[in-house]
């Protein structure tokens, strides 16, 4: 028998060899997929920033765009971006903050609720330009708000409503119950309860929700395309802040304007090299302010998770 | 930790009260001398440069935006009252004309320059240097579509080499004209083409292969001359080039048109939209040249200046292309109104 328990020895060896080879080739296959991700993102970083990192200086960030490239610039771009992120945070935070604590707090568990969350969870995947659409009909010729900033951020605003919902529900979620029934226990209402305990303690979350949509939607060229958007503008909305009583006006709101993806656009379509330039130093700046977004976002994830202490 | 939660609960109501302020302001502003332009990209380069340097000589006084969203997206605001201004790259059609009509806009037509139809191919491409509007027909026509597909099948002196084709979105006045002009009926083409609205990817195409052929306008080739070869085109008259003489003259035909911009007659009676007419009549040679395209002689914008002034309404083309107009016809064609 010492013959047998040989034979079976080395098919054991064997079979674990094979084991060890597979697990070794996978584990080069796995970094090779992260790899190619990574480096791709990293040619694209590189690429832009030769050609467009020279072009980058005060003077780009305060001209107007201009048919002559050195002379064009960003400024109604980003001015543009702001207001109408502003817009867009305006409209899909509060309302996509109630919604997540509708669904997650008081709503019955239902067909109507698991409806709702159904179509909740397929609306974040609708690609944008069905968002585009639905604003051409509804807010620029229905409610006749036209081309304007409002337009822009009310439909990028219900591009990330369906984010900011599924941020809000899940880092509400993630609230242990032992925390609401303390409450309860304490005599405190389901507001109070909401209020008190279960915002605050989910607020890192929701606004990491909020921040990574809005990452999303600054970036956002097709919807805004199809409002009707892409257009040479070569002045700023009205100010926000007026001399006169009472001090601010909302007048910017229905001012035409343009955003930093659409000047990209634009400038990438011209026959001058020069312009994509141009092109690609708008490219780093939209590209960092989303990093830069990013990175607050995940800031805040740290310090509200630390300061939360159950 | 209390204040901060209050802080949280002031951040909150702040939103929701800015939310329910926008969702209740209705449209009634003013929209303040903001004068809107809209329509083809051919046209855009022109009335960007034009609205550039106005609104420096206005010191910001008046706002002018500029959309592209080719001739007939133009129109169709146009006719909507949501533009002061429609470029456009073709005449107004039929169709156009009558939704116009319903819509209640005039408009007033003034022809702002030439444009040449630029044919060509790749800088390898050693067997052609001119083609005729028969060859060009033959390669177009819808018929060629998965017929016409090597040089040779074309003329039996050019060489075996698969022919790949190039042209402008058909949602563009230049697929319009172009089809018109050489298939002879617009819109009429083979489908079976690389088709886009961006000229780039044309540019590129054409430059990287070298069996390709494409069209487009001449202001993009005449920015992309080291990557491309110019095709002469023979009308009957020998081979021309398009060249600013021979669009001008109009013996680069049939593949030179003129371009437009209509402004509605209600919007033309606001002093910003009149100053800028007149902006941009007086300046046009000049800003013209700059963006490479091919302007019209200084007659021709005196009388679209006296056009404007009369407020003379209506086309002069009835809703067709003219094709092979050449700028003597359509000066006849302005004196006669």
């Amino acid at each position: 028998m010492p013959m047998d328990n040989d034979k079976n020895i080395q098919e054991i060896r064997k079979k674990i060899a094979l084991n060890k080879l597979r697990d070794h080739l996978f584990w080069i296959i796995g970094l090779l997929s992260t790899l190619i991700g990574f480096v791709l993102l990293f040619t694209l970083i590189i690429d832009l920033l030769i050609d467009g990192f020279p072009r980058l200086g005060w003077q780009f960030f305060t001209s107007y765009p201009s048919r002559f490239p050195e002379k064009a610039g960003i400024l109604s771009a980003w001015v543009g971006t702001t207001l109408v992120m502003i817009v867009t945070a305006a409209a899909a935070v509060p309302l996509g903050i109630a919604a997540g604590i509708y669904l997650e707090e008081y709503g019955k568990k239902n067909w109507l609720t698991n409806l709702i969350e159904i179509n909740m969870n397929n609306l974040a995947g609708v690609p944008s330009i069905i968002y585009g659409l639905l604003a051409l009909g509804l807010f620029v010729y229905y409610l006749k708000f036209g081309e304007s900033i409002l337009t822009g951020g009310l439909t990028l605003g219900l591009l990330i409503l369906p984010m900011v919902v599924i941020a809000t529900r899940e880092s509400i979620r993630a609230i242990p119950n032992s925390i609401r029934e303390a409450s309860y226990a304490l005599g405190a209402t389901k507001w109070q309860t909401v209020k008190d305990h279960i915002l605050p303690y989910s607020f890192g979350g929701i606004l990491t929700g909020m921040i990574i949509g809005l990452s999303r939607a600054i970036g956002e060229t097709a919807p805004i395309i199809t409002i009707g958007a892409l257009t040479f503008i070569a002045f700023l909305p009205s100010s926000p802040v007026t001399s006169e009583f009472p001090f601010f006006s909302f007048k910017w709101l229905l001012d035409p304007f343009t955003v930093m993806p659409i000047q990209m656009f634009n400038w990438i379509s011209r026959p001058q090299t020069a312009f994509h330039i141009n092109a690609a130093a708008a490219g780093i700046v939209l590209l960092l302010l989303t990093l830069l977004m990013n990175g607050f976002a995940v800031y805040l994830r740290y310090r509200f998770r630390k300061r939360i202490k159950w | 930790m209390k204040n901060k939660r209050n802080n949280l609960w002031i951040g909150f109501g702040i939103s929701l009260l800015a939310t329910l302020i926008i969702g209740t302001i209705s449209p009634v502003w003013s929209k303040g001398r903001i004068i809107k332009i809209d329509g083809s990209s051919t046209v855009y380069p022109i009335v960007e440069a034009v609205a550039e340097e106005f609104q420096k000589a206005k010191r910001g006084a008046v706002k002018v935006t500029v959309g592209i969203s080719g001739t007939g997206g133009g129109f169709k605001k146009f006719y909507r009252g949501e533009t002061d201004l429609s470029n456009a790259s073709r005449p107004i059609s039929k169709k156009e004309m009558e939704s116009c009509k319903e819509g209640g806009i005039e408009y007033i037509e003034l022809p702002i320059a030439y444009d040449g139809l630029a044919v060509m191919v790749n800088p390898k491409n050693n067997w052609v240097t001119s083609m005729t509007v028969g060859e060009l027909k033959k390669i177009w026509e819808p018929a060629a579509e998965r017929v016409i597909t090597k040089w040779n099948q074309v003329n039996p002196a050019w060489p075996d080499v698969p022919l790949k084709l190039y042209g402008p979105g058909v949602d563009s006045g230049t697929f319009d004209y172009f089809t018109e002009a050489i298939v002879g009926k617009a819109r009429s083409s083979r489908g079976d083409f690389t088709a886009s609205e961006d000229d780039n990817v044309l540019v590129q195409g054409i430059a990287t292969d070298r069996g390709a052929l494409g069209f487009f306008g001449y202001a993009y080739y005449a920015e992309n001359i080291d990557k491309l070869k110019l095709v002469g085109i023979d009308g009957g008259r020998g081979s021309i080039l398009p060249s600013e003489k021979t669009v001008m003259d109009g013996t680069y035909s049939p593949l030179s048109r003129p371009i437009f911009i209509y402004v509605s007659k209600k919007s033309a009676d606001r002093p910003e939209v009149k100053e800028f007419i007149d902006f941009f009549l007086t300046n046009a040679s000049k800003l013209i040249k700059q963006v490479k395209y091919i302007p019209l002689p200084d007659r021709a914008y005196k009388l679209a200046e006296e056009r404007f002034t009369r407020r003379v309404t209506g086309t002069m083309f009835g809703g067709e292309s003219k094709v092979g107009m050449k700028i003597e016809d359509l000066l006849k064609l302005e004196e006669k109104k």
